[in-house]
């Protein structure tokens, strides 16, 4: 990505009060129509981010640029960028129309104008039919609608979203993730969503940039977020996965072998990794990546030849089943009492009755599947 | 055995009793209002029998010069007081609510002095302060009436600054984030967004100072100066001769401006309350 496609940039922004570090050095670029998502748990600092962007926090250090301007002198009225807060903040004491018109009055749009930009607007949002409507009178919904026109009229260069849909119900939010990503599609303005809500992110942007404790942890594609973690904390904070230390004690170009006490034995894996060998490291491995496989009664336990070529086998118990409809999750003891989750999707209607509880088991998972992880 | 109905904490108020006991505050609280407006229509000079209805006590009220002086006086004193105290009140619970300085903690319980302090030390406060510095006590008229409305916003716009306070605790800080968001100086945000949400405290708050000023007594007797009068020391003033119908028509003319006033408040504050 060259600099001229990037709408923001920031460059080693800190935010401090006081002792506390809330935004810890981070560099981000966004490019220009995206619809992207800051990710990670409360206090990670992707709310002060946002708001730094938006001029509502001015960073202890480093320097944001919106659209190659620096922002650090100007205020959030003169900023190129609008926001939807998490209350939505739509005044109570305007009409629809009037909450939609307010930002109007200072861009100096013609009397004449207002009308039709403001309508224009509420249509976007499917509310032209209530633009009288005092927001006391609205659901949630709705006046979350009545906040994006009233953000989405200044035609802004950035649109910031707070949590927008944590405030809905579940059914509403579900159907408001593509009716927001329809709507970016549709107006072309490129948004910046905060989010603690991982399917939120996954569902909805097109890159995540995943904090953590003030620190950018990675920024990515949802799937390769998902399927190529930076480290541990990316790793598990989206999806679910089995974490092992271990030491990397092959390291070839076309193959690699981490030795796990916690596994309880040797990780394969068919492609080369990049780190350097002996290092204390950690293995993730997703749960749907494993196979769960029946033990014939009296069997021995797998050893690594047991396991077709480039696939990774080690045995268990089930201990714990959780029956979601769609699919099945297991926990499994392995032999070294060491826990671990497998999903299974239900593909038949009977699929959930293949395993059942003290069932032992083998776990088999393709070379192709582990990540190597070094922090 | 008689089974004991349970009561949902509502429903004491559909117990015999308690209506009862309603009633009887009511009854405390309104008889001798009634009997005063009541008697501002006898035709008699005392104030005790009913002889017949009549209108003349309060044409002899209107026509009595000093009365609607008085009348004019504190009507005058009242609504610039309001508007003073609305102003100044709002404005320091604005800064209380707004800012954080040295001594906030202090300084905010002090405002609360005022209504705590005894009206009689309060007075004489007034009345030394205004001597000390010298105040002019012979400006023309409505000048002359300047000390008592001193006075009065003194004692006055702490309620509404207390009002505003309170009311202020309730604003949703990002309406005011929004308002700038979309492009308003932090004035216009002021104005727009904060100024609307305090509207109600603002009605209330004046309310308070509108009526605290206008029955006030003891501060102004302290505060006026030679040929100044208020109603309420006016009255007092005839009241120690005699009580006659003349006083009651002109209380109720007094009853009727407030009760009016707190209706059209409580009006104007309904409508812009429904919106939280």
């Amino acid at each position: 990505m060259s600099d001229r496609d990037a709408i923001i940039r920031v460059e080693e922004v800190s935010k401090r009060y006081g002792k506390v570090t809330a935004v810890d050095r981070v560099t981000l670029e966004i490019p220009r129509g995206e619809f992207f998502a800051l990710l990670g748990p409360s206090g990670c600092g992707k709310t002060t981010l946002l708001r730094m962007l938006a001029g509502f926090e001015m960073p202890s250090e480093g320097k944001i640029f919106i659209d190659g301007i620096d922002m650090s002198t100007i205020p959030p009225n003169k900023r190129p960028v609008n926001m939807v807060f998490q209350s939505y903040a739509v005044f109570p004491h305007m009409t629809v129309f009037e909450n939609v018109a307010y930002g109007l009055k200072f861009d100096n749009v013609a009397k004449a104008d207002q009308y039709g930009r403001v309508m224009a607007a509420l249509a976007d949002v499917k509310l032209d039919h209530l633009a009288e409507r005092k927001p006391d009178q609205m659901s949630g919904g709705q006046r979350q609608r009545v906040a994006l026109a009233r953000a989405l009229v200044k035609k802004p260069k950035v649109l910031l979203l707070d949590e927008p849909l944590s405030a809905l119900d579940a059914k509403l939010r579900e159907a408001m993730r593509f009716e927001l990503a329809e709507l970016q599609d549709k107006v072309g303005i490129t948004f910046v969503m905060v989010t603690h809500d991982q399917d939120e992110a996954l569902a909805m942007a097109g890159r995540c940039a995943v904090m953590d404790r003030g620190k950018l942890m990675q920024t990515a594609t949802p799937s390769n977020l998902y399927e190529f973690p930076a480290n541990k904390f990316v790793a598990d904070f989206i999806g679910s996965v089995n974490l092992f230390e271990g030491t990397l004690e092959v390291d070839e170009p076309d193959h690699a072998i981490v030795q796990s006490e916690e596994l309880g034995g040797r990780i394969f894996f068919d492609h080369g990794v990049s780190g350097a060998g002996g290092e204390r490291m950690w293995v993730g491995i997703r749960p749907e990546k494993i196979e769960l496989l029946k033990r014939e009664e009296g069997a021995a336990p797998p050893t690594p030849e047991d396991a077709p070529s480039g696939c990774n086998v080690t045995a268990g118990i089930v201990r714990q089943i959780s029956y979601l409809g769609s699919e099945s999750i297991y926990e499994i003891d392995l032999i070294n009492g060491r826990r671990m989750q497998v999903s299974r999707p239900n593909l038949s209607r009977w699929d959930q009755e293949d395993f059942t509880w003290d069932d032992e088991v083998w776990l088999r998972w393709h070379g192709d599947s582990p990540v190597l992880l070094q922090s | 055995m008689a089974r004991k109905i349970a009561r949902a904490p509502l429903d004491y108020l559909n117990m015999p009793a308690m209506k009862a006991w309603l009633a009887g505050v009511f009854i405390f609280l309104y008889t001798p209002l009634l009997i005063l407006i009541l008697f501002s229509f006898n035709d008699s000079k005392a104030n005790v029998v009913w002889k017949g209805f009549t209108l003349k006590w309060y044409v002899k009220a209107f026509e009595n010069t000093q009365l609607r002086e008085a009348l004019f006086n504190s009507l005058l004193i009242a609504g610039v007081c309001t508007v003073i105290s609305i102003v100044l009140g709002a404005l320091m619970a604005f800064a209380f609510w707004r800012f954080k300085f040295p001594f906030k903690g202090p300084l905010e319980s002090g405002m609360n002095l005022p209504i705590v302090v005894p009206e009689i030390c309060f007075g004489v406060a007034v009345l030394m302060f205004f001597a000390k510095i010298g105040f002019p006590n012979d400006l023309p008229y409505p000048f002359n009436l300047t000390q008592i409305i001193l006075a009065h916003v003194t004692f006055a716009f702490p309620f509404v600054a207390i009002v505003v306070r309170a009311r202020l605790e309730s604003f949703n800080p990002e309406l005011e984030a929004a308002a700038l968001d979309l492009g308003a100086s932090r004035y216009q945000a002021f104005r727009d967004v904060i100024v609307p949400h305090m509207k109600p405290g603002l009605i209330a708050g004046g309310l308070l100072a509108f009526t605290l000023s206008l029955d006030d007594f003891v501060i102004t007797f302290f505060a006026s100066g030679p040929g100044t009068i208020t109603f309420p020391v006016k009255v007092y003033s005839m009241v120690r001769f005699s009580v006659t119908p003349e006083v009651n028509a002109a209380s109720t003319i007094i009853i009727l401006i407030t009760v009016l006033a707190t209706v059209l408040a409580l009006r104007a504050q309904s409508a812009t309350t429904k919106e939280s």
